[in-house]
Protein backbone atom coordinates (compact mmCIF):
# COMPACT_ATOMS: atom_id res chain seq x y z
CA UNK A 1 0.00 0.00 0.00
CA UNK A 2 3.06 2.54 0.50
CA UNK A 3 4.04 2.55 -3.12
CA UNK A 4 0.34 3.23 -3.93
CA UNK A 5 -0.32 5.78 -1.43
CA UNK A 6 3.21 7.93 -1.96
CA UNK A 7 2.04 8.23 -5.79
CA UNK A 8 -1.29 9.28 -4.61
CA UNK A 9 -0.07 11.93 -1.95
CA UNK A 10 2.16 13.17 -5.09
CA UNK A 11 -0.68 13.37 -7.81
CA UNK A 12 -2.90 15.06 -5.09
CA UNK A 13 -0.06 17.58 -4.28
CA UNK A 14 0.51 18.20 -8.47
CA UNK A 15 -3.01 18.80 -8.36
CA UNK A 16 -3.38 21.02 -5.72
CA UNK A 17 -0.59 22.84 -6.83
CA UNK A 18 -1.81 23.44 -10.86
CA UNK A 19 -5.00 24.71 -8.99
CA UNK A 20 -3.59 27.17 -6.92
CA UNK A 21 -1.23 28.35 -9.62
CA UNK A 22 -4.38 28.49 -12.16
CA UNK A 23 -6.31 30.33 -9.37
CA UNK A 24 -3.13 32.97 -8.60
CA UNK A 25 -2.58 33.71 -12.35
CA UNK A 26 -6.74 33.89 -12.49
CA UNK A 27 -7.07 36.42 -9.86
CA UNK A 28 -4.11 38.39 -11.01
CA UNK A 29 -5.64 38.69 -14.27
CA UNK A 30 -8.95 39.59 -13.67
CA UNK A 31 -7.69 42.54 -12.04
CA UNK A 32 -7.85 44.96 -13.89
CA UNK A 33 -10.72 46.66 -13.73
CA UNK A 34 -10.27 49.73 -13.22
CA UNK A 35 -7.21 49.69 -15.32
CA UNK A 36 -4.52 50.23 -13.04
CA UNK A 37 -2.45 52.42 -15.27
CA UNK A 38 0.72 53.89 -13.70
CA UNK A 39 1.51 50.38 -12.18
CA UNK A 40 1.01 48.82 -15.95
CA UNK A 41 2.69 51.59 -17.33
CA UNK A 42 5.82 51.35 -14.72
CA UNK A 43 5.62 47.61 -15.55
CA UNK A 44 5.95 47.87 -19.24
CA UNK A 45 9.40 49.76 -18.78
CA UNK A 46 10.73 47.86 -16.65
CA UNK A 47 9.45 44.48 -18.49
CA UNK A 48 9.46 45.64 -21.65
CA UNK A 49 11.62 48.70 -22.41
CA UNK A 50 14.90 47.83 -20.32
CA UNK A 51 14.77 43.63 -21.22
CA UNK A 52 14.93 45.15 -25.00
CA UNK A 53 19.16 45.54 -25.01
CA UNK A 54 19.95 41.68 -23.69
CA UNK A 55 17.13 40.36 -25.94
CA UNK A 56 18.26 41.65 -29.05
CA UNK A 57 21.83 41.00 -28.64
CA UNK A 58 21.03 37.26 -27.88
CA UNK A 59 18.92 37.50 -30.79
CA UNK A 60 21.71 39.62 -33.21
CA UNK A 61 24.39 36.98 -31.79
CA UNK A 62 22.02 33.90 -32.50
CA UNK A 63 20.79 34.86 -35.60
CA UNK A 64 24.57 35.35 -36.68
CA UNK A 65 25.54 31.67 -35.48
CA UNK A 66 21.97 30.54 -37.04
CA UNK A 67 23.74 31.80 -40.12
CA UNK A 68 27.21 30.25 -39.67
CA UNK A 69 25.67 26.44 -38.91
CA UNK A 70 22.97 26.52 -41.82
CA UNK A 71 25.90 27.61 -44.06
CA UNK A 72 28.34 25.38 -43.25
CA UNK A 73 25.84 21.91 -42.69
CA UNK A 74 23.95 23.14 -45.89
CA UNK A 75 27.57 22.81 -48.07
CA UNK A 76 27.25 19.11 -46.98
CA UNK A 77 24.46 18.70 -49.31
CA UNK A 78 24.76 21.57 -51.95
CA UNK A 79 22.15 23.89 -50.04
CA UNK A 80 24.41 26.32 -48.66
CA UNK A 81 22.06 29.04 -50.38
CA UNK A 82 19.35 28.46 -48.03
CA UNK A 83 20.72 30.21 -45.06
CA UNK A 84 18.23 33.18 -45.07
CA UNK A 85 15.03 31.36 -45.34
CA UNK A 86 16.25 29.26 -42.41
CA UNK A 87 17.62 31.81 -40.36
CA UNK A 88 14.32 33.41 -40.69
CA UNK A 89 12.10 31.06 -40.31
CA UNK A 90 14.43 29.18 -37.18
CA UNK A 91 14.47 32.89 -35.40
CA UNK A 92 10.64 34.15 -35.52
CA UNK A 93 9.19 30.57 -34.76
CA UNK A 94 11.76 29.13 -32.31
CA UNK A 95 14.59 30.51 -31.33
CA UNK A 96 13.37 33.96 -31.04
CA UNK A 97 10.60 33.64 -28.76
CA UNK A 98 12.34 30.96 -26.76
CA UNK A 99 15.55 32.96 -26.26
CA UNK A 100 13.46 35.78 -26.09
CA UNK A 101 11.74 34.21 -23.08
CA UNK A 102 14.62 32.89 -21.65
CA UNK A 103 16.79 36.05 -21.37
CA UNK A 104 13.62 38.02 -19.99
CA UNK A 105 13.01 35.19 -17.37
CA UNK A 106 16.43 35.28 -16.06
CA UNK A 107 16.54 39.13 -15.76
CA UNK A 108 12.24 39.28 -15.14
CA UNK A 109 11.08 36.36 -13.24
CA UNK A 110 13.94 36.59 -10.42
CA UNK A 111 13.46 40.63 -10.09
CA UNK A 112 9.80 40.22 -9.28
CA UNK A 113 10.81 37.22 -7.17
CA UNK A 114 13.13 39.32 -5.28
CA UNK A 115 11.26 42.55 -4.94
CA UNK A 116 7.52 40.55 -3.99
CA UNK A 117 9.78 38.29 -1.87
CA UNK A 118 11.47 41.17 -0.02
CA UNK A 119 8.23 42.85 0.35
CA UNK A 120 6.92 39.40 2.05
CA UNK A 121 9.63 39.35 4.50
CA UNK A 122 9.81 42.84 5.98
CA UNK A 123 5.59 42.24 6.00
CA UNK A 124 4.86 45.07 3.33
CA UNK A 125 2.18 43.13 1.63
CA UNK A 126 0.56 42.25 5.12
CA UNK A 127 0.63 46.73 5.43
CA UNK A 128 -1.05 46.51 1.76
CA UNK A 129 -4.16 44.01 3.19
CA UNK A 130 -4.35 46.38 6.48
CA UNK A 131 -4.55 49.38 3.75
CA UNK A 132 -7.31 48.33 2.52
CA UNK A 133 -5.48 47.22 -0.95
CA UNK A 134 -5.35 43.53 -2.39
CA UNK A 135 -1.67 42.56 -3.22
CA UNK A 136 -3.09 40.73 -5.93
CA UNK A 137 -4.60 43.67 -8.13
CA UNK A 138 -1.62 46.06 -7.12
CA UNK A 139 1.23 43.81 -7.30
CA UNK A 140 0.25 40.87 -9.42
CA UNK A 141 -1.69 42.40 -12.14
CA UNK A 142 0.14 45.10 -13.30
CA UNK A 143 3.00 42.65 -13.50
CA UNK A 144 1.37 40.03 -15.46
CA UNK A 145 -0.11 41.99 -18.21
CA UNK A 146 2.57 44.01 -18.68
CA UNK A 147 4.38 40.95 -19.86
CA UNK A 148 1.71 39.36 -21.76
CA UNK A 149 2.05 42.76 -23.25
CA UNK A 150 5.54 43.71 -24.05
CA UNK A 151 6.94 40.03 -24.56
CA UNK A 152 5.68 39.67 -27.90
CA UNK A 153 7.31 42.80 -29.12
CA UNK A 154 10.26 41.88 -27.52
CA UNK A 155 9.83 38.84 -29.55
CA UNK A 156 9.24 40.68 -33.03
CA UNK A 157 12.40 43.17 -32.42
CA UNK A 158 14.31 39.97 -31.46
CA UNK A 159 13.58 38.47 -34.81
CA UNK A 160 14.09 41.34 -36.55
CA UNK A 161 17.74 41.85 -34.86
CA UNK A 162 18.61 37.88 -34.56
CA UNK A 163 17.78 38.01 -38.55
CA UNK A 164 19.95 40.97 -39.28
CA UNK A 165 22.61 38.85 -37.58
CA UNK A 166 22.18 36.44 -39.82
CA UNK A 167 22.42 38.98 -42.39
CA UNK A 168 25.20 40.64 -41.45
CA UNK A 169 26.89 37.24 -41.49
CA UNK A 170 25.34 36.19 -44.47
CA UNK A 171 26.89 39.18 -46.59
CA UNK A 172 30.33 39.88 -44.45
CA UNK A 173 31.82 36.34 -44.62
CA UNK A 174 29.30 33.92 -47.03
CA UNK A 175 29.07 36.14 -49.49
CA UNK A 176 25.47 36.39 -50.09
CA UNK A 177 23.99 39.39 -52.04
CA UNK A 178 22.33 41.70 -49.43
CA UNK A 179 19.15 42.33 -51.53
CA UNK A 180 19.32 38.63 -52.81
CA UNK A 181 19.52 37.67 -48.82
CA UNK A 182 16.43 40.45 -47.74
CA UNK A 183 14.28 38.99 -50.60
CA UNK A 184 14.62 35.51 -49.72
CA UNK A 185 14.58 35.75 -45.92
CA UNK A 186 11.03 37.71 -46.70
CA UNK A 187 10.79 35.10 -49.62
CA UNK A 188 9.86 32.14 -47.79
CA UNK A 189 7.84 33.50 -44.50
CA UNK A 190 4.61 33.00 -43.84
CA UNK A 191 2.26 34.99 -41.84
CA UNK A 192 1.61 32.22 -39.41
CA UNK A 193 5.54 31.36 -38.64
CA UNK A 194 5.22 35.23 -37.58
CA UNK A 195 1.95 34.88 -35.61
CA UNK A 196 2.56 31.81 -33.74
CA UNK A 197 6.03 33.32 -32.30
CA UNK A 198 4.10 36.03 -31.46
CA UNK A 199 1.34 34.29 -29.54
CA UNK A 200 4.06 32.30 -28.01
CA UNK A 201 5.95 34.94 -26.84
CA UNK A 202 2.57 36.20 -24.52
CA UNK A 203 2.15 33.08 -23.59
CA UNK A 204 6.15 33.01 -22.59
CA UNK A 205 5.74 36.24 -20.92
CA UNK A 206 2.53 34.58 -18.70
CA UNK A 207 4.53 31.90 -17.72
CA UNK A 208 7.51 34.15 -16.63
CA UNK A 209 5.35 37.06 -14.74
CA UNK A 210 3.72 34.29 -13.20
CA UNK A 211 6.39 32.64 -11.59
CA UNK A 212 8.00 35.61 -10.32
CA UNK A 213 4.46 36.54 -8.61
CA UNK A 214 3.93 33.24 -7.37
CA UNK A 215 7.16 32.29 -6.24
CA UNK A 216 7.45 35.87 -4.62
CA UNK A 217 4.25 35.89 -2.55
CA UNK A 218 5.03 32.40 -0.95
CA UNK A 219 8.27 33.40 0.06
CA UNK A 220 9.12 32.10 3.82
CA UNK A 221 11.27 34.17 6.03
CA UNK A 222 14.45 36.04 5.96
CA UNK A 223 17.14 36.79 3.42
CA UNK A 224 17.41 32.84 2.58
CA UNK A 225 13.74 32.23 1.81
CA UNK A 226 14.11 35.55 -0.89
CA UNK A 227 16.90 33.73 -2.76
CA UNK A 228 15.34 30.23 -2.93
CA UNK A 229 12.42 32.42 -4.07
CA UNK A 230 14.26 34.03 -6.84
CA UNK A 231 16.07 30.51 -8.07
CA UNK A 232 12.80 28.50 -7.83
CA UNK A 233 10.96 31.37 -10.21
CA UNK A 234 13.32 31.47 -12.47
CA UNK A 235 14.18 27.89 -12.95
CA UNK A 236 10.60 27.30 -12.75
CA UNK A 237 10.03 30.14 -15.92
CA UNK A 238 12.66 28.85 -17.77
CA UNK A 239 11.53 24.83 -17.49
CA UNK A 240 7.61 26.38 -18.09
CA UNK A 241 8.80 27.89 -21.07
CA UNK A 242 10.16 25.40 -22.77
CA UNK A 243 7.28 22.78 -21.93
CA UNK A 244 4.95 25.28 -22.96
CA UNK A 245 7.61 25.78 -26.37
CA UNK A 246 6.75 22.11 -27.23
CA UNK A 247 3.18 22.02 -26.69
CA UNK A 248 2.53 25.32 -28.72
CA UNK A 249 4.56 24.18 -31.59
CA UNK A 250 2.76 20.67 -31.54
CA UNK A 251 -0.50 22.87 -31.43
CA UNK A 252 0.54 25.40 -34.56
CA UNK A 253 2.41 23.11 -36.86
CA UNK A 254 1.53 19.23 -36.70
CA UNK B 1 -15.99 46.96 21.04
CA UNK B 2 -13.72 44.28 19.42
CA UNK B 3 -14.34 40.67 21.19
CA UNK B 4 -12.82 37.16 20.61
CA UNK B 5 -14.26 34.24 21.77
CA UNK B 6 -12.70 30.89 21.93
CA UNK B 7 -9.93 31.97 19.18
CA UNK B 8 -8.18 28.63 18.32
CA UNK B 9 -5.28 28.39 15.55
CA UNK B 10 -2.47 25.43 14.70
CA UNK B 11 0.36 25.20 12.07
CA UNK B 12 0.53 21.49 11.83
CA UNK B 13 1.01 20.11 14.59
CA UNK B 14 2.15 22.92 16.92
CA UNK B 15 -1.45 24.83 18.06
CA UNK B 16 -0.72 28.07 19.02
CA UNK B 17 -4.05 29.92 20.25
CA UNK B 18 -5.81 27.25 22.42
CA UNK B 19 -9.23 29.15 22.79
CA UNK B 20 -8.29 33.08 23.86
CA UNK B 21 -11.14 35.23 25.25
CA UNK B 22 -10.40 38.50 25.37
CA UNK B 23 -12.48 42.12 25.25
CA UNK B 24 -11.35 45.47 24.10
CA UNK B 25 -13.73 48.67 25.11
CA UNK B 26 -14.03 51.49 22.96
CA UNK B 27 -11.18 54.35 23.59
CA UNK B 28 -9.60 51.68 25.49
CA UNK B 29 -5.44 50.45 25.58
CA UNK B 30 -4.98 46.75 25.78
CA UNK B 31 -1.77 45.52 26.09
CA UNK B 32 -1.07 41.87 24.76
CA UNK B 33 2.23 40.67 26.35
CA UNK B 34 3.86 37.36 26.48
CA UNK B 35 7.04 35.25 25.45
CA UNK B 36 8.52 35.33 22.07
CA UNK B 37 7.06 32.24 19.98
CA UNK B 38 3.42 32.46 22.50
CA UNK B 39 1.29 33.69 19.36
CA UNK B 40 1.01 37.33 20.33
CA UNK B 41 1.55 38.12 16.47
CA UNK B 42 -1.12 35.10 15.82
CA UNK B 43 -3.59 37.02 17.87
CA UNK B 44 -3.14 40.07 16.33
CA UNK B 45 -3.16 38.70 12.45
CA UNK B 46 -6.25 36.52 13.21
CA UNK B 47 -7.64 40.06 13.85
CA UNK B 48 -6.30 41.95 11.08
CA UNK B 49 -7.36 38.82 9.07
CA UNK B 50 -4.11 38.00 7.78
CA UNK B 51 -4.47 34.55 9.46
CA UNK B 52 -7.88 32.58 9.36
CA UNK B 53 -8.37 31.14 12.99
CA UNK B 54 -9.90 27.50 12.91
CA UNK B 55 -12.23 28.18 15.06
CA UNK B 56 -13.66 30.90 16.90
CA UNK B 57 -15.65 34.35 16.47
CA UNK B 58 -14.30 37.70 16.48
CA UNK B 59 -16.54 40.47 17.19
CA UNK B 60 -17.03 44.14 16.60
CA UNK B 61 -19.32 46.35 18.74
CA UNK B 62 -21.19 42.89 18.98
CA UNK B 63 -21.83 41.60 15.74
CA UNK B 64 -19.73 39.16 13.36
CA UNK B 65 -16.61 41.12 12.19
CA UNK B 66 -17.13 43.09 8.86
CA UNK B 67 -13.72 42.97 7.56
CA UNK B 68 -13.81 45.52 5.19
CA UNK B 69 -15.82 47.55 7.31
CA UNK B 70 -13.41 47.11 9.98
CA UNK B 71 -10.20 47.59 7.92
CA UNK B 72 -11.43 51.07 6.37
CA UNK B 73 -11.48 51.78 10.73
CA UNK B 74 -8.79 50.81 12.03
CA UNK B 75 -4.56 51.81 11.33
CA UNK B 76 -1.85 49.45 12.11
CA UNK B 77 1.67 50.47 13.27
CA UNK B 78 4.15 47.20 12.26
CA UNK B 79 6.92 45.83 13.87
CA UNK B 80 9.44 46.80 11.49
CA UNK B 81 7.41 49.53 10.19
CA UNK B 82 6.86 47.97 6.84
CA UNK B 83 7.28 50.96 4.76
CA UNK B 84 6.52 50.71 1.08
CA UNK B 85 10.23 50.67 -0.72
CA UNK B 86 9.44 52.35 -3.63
CA UNK B 87 7.16 55.41 -2.16
CA UNK B 88 8.68 58.37 -0.54
CA UNK B 89 7.71 59.01 3.20
CA UNK B 90 4.56 61.32 2.46
CA UNK B 91 3.30 58.71 -0.15
CA UNK B 92 3.59 56.07 2.40
CA UNK B 93 1.35 58.05 4.56
CA UNK B 94 -0.97 58.85 2.31
CA UNK B 95 -1.07 55.65 0.56
CA UNK B 96 -5.12 55.18 1.54
CA UNK B 97 -5.97 59.04 1.16
CA UNK B 98 -4.60 58.86 -1.94
CA UNK B 99 -7.06 56.51 -3.04
CA UNK B 100 -10.45 58.54 -2.72
CA UNK B 101 -8.36 62.46 -3.25
CA UNK B 102 -6.03 64.53 -5.31
CA UNK B 103 -2.47 64.31 -4.10
CA UNK B 104 -2.41 68.00 -3.47
CA UNK B 105 -4.75 67.13 -0.68
CA UNK B 106 -3.58 63.87 0.68
CA UNK B 107 0.00 64.76 0.17
CA UNK B 108 -1.64 68.32 2.86
CA UNK B 109 -2.55 65.79 5.32
CA UNK B 110 0.06 63.50 5.29
CA UNK B 111 2.53 66.89 6.40
CA UNK B 112 0.13 67.56 9.14
CA UNK B 113 0.34 63.49 10.64
CA UNK B 114 3.87 63.71 10.03
CA UNK B 115 4.38 66.76 12.09
CA UNK B 116 2.18 65.23 14.50
CA UNK B 117 4.21 62.57 15.48
CA UNK B 118 7.58 64.84 15.30
CA UNK B 119 8.55 65.09 11.82
CA UNK B 120 9.29 68.23 9.63
CA UNK B 121 8.34 68.56 5.95
CA UNK B 122 11.87 68.17 5.34
CA UNK B 123 11.27 64.08 5.66
CA UNK B 124 8.54 64.07 3.33
CA UNK B 125 10.44 63.26 0.52
CA UNK B 126 12.63 61.02 1.91
CA UNK B 127 12.97 57.65 0.53
CA UNK B 128 12.04 54.83 3.79
CA UNK B 129 15.89 53.38 3.09
CA UNK B 130 17.48 57.02 4.04
CA UNK B 131 15.37 56.85 7.41
CA UNK B 132 16.29 55.48 10.93
CA UNK B 133 14.88 52.97 12.93
CA UNK B 134 12.90 55.33 14.88
CA UNK B 135 12.74 58.15 12.09
CA UNK B 136 10.73 54.71 10.17
CA UNK B 137 8.73 54.30 13.09
CA UNK B 138 7.58 57.51 13.74
CA UNK B 139 6.66 57.41 9.91
CA UNK B 140 4.68 54.14 10.06
CA UNK B 141 2.65 55.72 12.85
CA UNK B 142 1.60 58.25 11.21
CA UNK B 143 0.55 56.15 8.26
CA UNK B 144 -1.41 54.30 10.89
CA UNK B 145 -3.05 57.72 12.10
CA UNK B 146 -3.43 59.13 8.15
CA UNK B 147 -7.10 58.42 8.05
CA UNK B 148 -8.63 58.90 11.75
CA UNK B 149 -9.11 55.46 12.41
CA UNK B 150 -11.10 54.38 15.78
CA UNK B 151 -8.89 51.39 16.40
CA UNK B 152 -5.26 51.41 16.13
CA UNK B 153 -2.87 48.21 16.01
CA UNK B 154 0.48 48.14 17.43
CA UNK B 155 2.29 45.47 17.11
CA UNK B 156 6.10 45.33 18.93
CA UNK B 157 6.32 49.52 18.43
CA UNK B 158 9.90 49.60 20.72
CA UNK B 159 11.28 46.33 18.99
CA UNK B 160 14.75 47.49 17.66
CA UNK B 161 15.13 50.69 19.21
CA UNK B 162 17.37 52.17 21.68
CA UNK B 163 16.27 53.00 25.14
CA UNK B 164 15.77 56.59 24.52
CA UNK B 165 13.88 56.35 20.94
CA UNK B 166 12.04 53.51 22.29
CA UNK B 167 10.83 55.86 25.47
CA UNK B 168 10.17 58.55 22.88
CA UNK B 169 8.15 55.82 21.12
CA UNK B 170 6.24 55.11 23.43
CA UNK B 171 5.19 58.78 24.68
CA UNK B 172 4.08 59.92 21.31
CA UNK B 173 1.41 56.43 21.02
CA UNK B 174 0.46 57.36 24.57
CA UNK B 175 -0.33 61.09 23.65
CA UNK B 176 -2.13 59.89 20.32
CA UNK B 177 -4.02 57.31 21.92
CA UNK B 178 -5.12 60.06 24.35
CA UNK B 179 -5.91 62.62 21.56
CA UNK B 180 -7.41 60.64 19.25
CA UNK B 181 -9.92 58.56 21.81
CA UNK B 182 -8.70 55.34 19.62
CA UNK B 183 -8.94 51.90 20.82
CA UNK B 184 -5.92 50.58 20.80
CA UNK B 185 -4.30 46.92 21.28
CA UNK B 186 -0.14 46.40 21.56
CA UNK B 187 1.36 43.31 20.82
CA UNK B 188 4.79 43.61 23.28
CA UNK B 189 7.17 42.04 25.65
CA UNK B 190 8.53 45.33 26.40
CA UNK B 191 6.77 46.20 30.12
CA UNK B 192 7.79 50.16 29.75
CA UNK B 193 5.47 49.93 26.64
CA UNK B 194 2.73 48.39 28.96
CA UNK B 195 3.37 51.42 31.57
CA UNK B 196 3.83 53.99 29.21
CA UNK B 197 0.71 52.97 26.75
CA UNK B 198 -1.67 50.37 28.54
CA UNK B 199 -4.64 50.65 30.24
CA UNK B 200 -5.26 46.86 30.71
CA UNK B 201 -2.33 44.17 30.04
CA UNK B 202 -3.45 40.38 29.19
CA UNK B 203 -0.70 38.02 29.31
CA UNK B 204 -1.01 35.17 26.70
CA UNK B 205 1.38 32.02 27.55
CA UNK B 206 0.30 28.57 26.22
CA UNK B 207 -2.33 29.91 24.01
CA UNK B 208 -4.82 31.33 26.46
CA UNK B 209 -4.80 34.55 28.10
CA UNK B 210 -4.17 33.79 31.95
CA UNK B 211 -3.82 37.34 33.14
CA UNK B 212 -6.10 39.93 32.16
CA UNK B 213 -6.34 43.19 34.59
CA UNK B 214 -5.22 46.78 34.71
CA UNK B 215 -2.04 47.65 34.24
CA UNK B 216 -2.29 49.90 37.34
CA UNK B 217 -2.16 46.76 39.65
CA UNK B 218 -0.41 44.04 37.88
CA UNK B 219 2.30 44.53 40.00
CA UNK B 220 0.67 42.41 42.25
CA UNK B 221 -1.01 39.69 39.59
CA UNK B 222 1.33 36.14 40.44
CA UNK B 223 0.98 35.12 36.80
CA UNK B 224 2.58 38.31 35.64
CA UNK B 225 5.19 37.97 38.49
CA UNK B 226 6.05 34.87 37.76
CA UNK B 227 6.77 35.89 33.68
CA UNK B 228 8.84 38.58 34.25
CA UNK B 229 10.47 37.13 37.40
CA UNK B 230 9.76 38.62 40.94
CA UNK B 231 10.49 42.08 41.49
CA UNK B 232 10.63 43.23 38.05
CA UNK B 233 7.35 44.17 37.78
CA UNK B 234 7.60 46.54 40.60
Amino acid sequence: MTPIRTVGRAALRLTRGIGAVTIFAGRGLGGLRPLPGRALGLQLIQIGWLSLPVVGLTALFTGAALALQIHSGGERFQAGDVVPAIVAIGMVRELGPVLGGLMVAARVASSIAAEIGTMRVTEQIDALVTLSTDPIRWLVTPRLWAAILSLPVLVAVGDIIGIMGGWLVGTGSLGFNSTTYIANSWAYLEFWDVASGLIKGAVFGLIVALSGCWFGMRSSRGAAGVGRATTQAVVGAAVGILAANFVLTGLFFQ
Amino acid sequence: MIALQDLHKSFGEKQVLAGVNLQVGQGESLCVIGQSGTGKSVLLKCILGLVQPDRGRITWHGRPLDRAAFMAGFGMLFQGAALFDSMSVWQNVAFRLRQRMSDGKARAIALDKLARVGLGAETADLMPAELSGGMAKRVGLARAIADDPSVIFFDEPTTGLDPIRARAINALIRDIVTQTGATAITITHDMDSVCAIGDRVALLQCGRIVHDGPVAGMSDAPELADFLGVGVAK
